[in-house]
């Protein structure tokens, strides 16, 4: 039972990862990594580090999301404006 | 940063709530259940992001000032750095509130128990001191990366839109 919980969750960690890489849209990408640390947190507390899973669901679920979703608002006002070199 | 749609906003307000309580619960069970300070901390900090994200950075601007969220880091470090004084008397940050009654200070029963929630003394001062400090730096990371992207937000000049991509 322990095991195949392992697995599944690992097998769909690396689907996330691969998801995040594989996006042209950014906030797609963005979403995909929240996902991925979310289920990276279900892992630390599936190998019993309760401690490690809160931090890493605050922490890299909900504010480096965060983050990156107002970075990409600045990249799209430097595009409109004419700036910057995305795609 | 415009706000997003009505459904966002709603659900953000409902739910940016019970993130509040469920952070400040994790600070002040912090030496019985796992967690503490730090991760109750960015817990709370992630309601401001929430806000943050689905209110736009105007409308949280408004009542979130920098000065606040400085004043709470000043005295989450303040209290954790007098409580380590305070206990001088035996060594630097002896827990001279534990098994003293009180608030902080209940004696714990001889025996398997379930554990006591106000018996850690110092401890959970210094967890709500850690909790106040984690809440005022990563508020401040926040509103401070918003306040760096307003640099480009008037020449934009958008409206409300629905979900903004």
């Amino acid at each position: 039972m322990n095991g195949f919980a392992h697995i599944a969750v690992l097998a769909m960690i690396i689907i996330a990862g691969f998801y995040a890489v594989w996006f042209r849209d950014l906030l797609s990408s963005v979403i995909s990594l929240a996902v991925f640390s979310l289920l990276l947190s279900l892992e630390f507390f599936i190998l019993q580090a309760p401690d490690v899973a809160i931090a890493e669901a605050a922490i890299g679920a909900g504010l480096s999301t965060a983050i990156y979703i107002i970075a990409l608002r600045a990249c799209n006002a430097l595009k409109k404006s004419g700036g910057g070199d995305r795609k | 940063m415009n706000p997003l749609s009505v459904v966002v906003r709603t659900i953000c307000d409902v739910f940016a709530w019970f993130m509040g309580i469920y952070g400040i619960y994790i600070i002040i069970h912090g030496h019985l259940t796992p967690g503490g300070g730090f991760q109750g901390g960015a817990v709370v900090a992630t309601m401001a992001a929430f806000l943050l994200v689905s209110h736009g950075g105007k409308k949280l601007l408004s009542f979130a000032k920098p000065g606040f969220y400085s004043g709470i880091e000043t005295a989450g470090l303040l209290i954790f750095i007098t409580t380590g004084f305070l206990g001088l008397s035996a060594t630097f940050f002896y827990n001279f509130l534990a098994g003293r009654g009180g608030l902080f200070g209940a004696v714990v029963p001889i025996g398997p128990n379930s554990g006591i929630l106000n018996s850690a003394g110092t401890i959970s001062v210094m967890n709500m001191a850690v909790g106040l400090e984690v809440i005022g730096g990563l508020s401040l990371i926040l509103i401070y990366m918003f306040k760096g992207i307003r640099l480009f937000d008037d020449q934009t000049g958008g409206s409300e839109t629905g979900h903004d991509r």
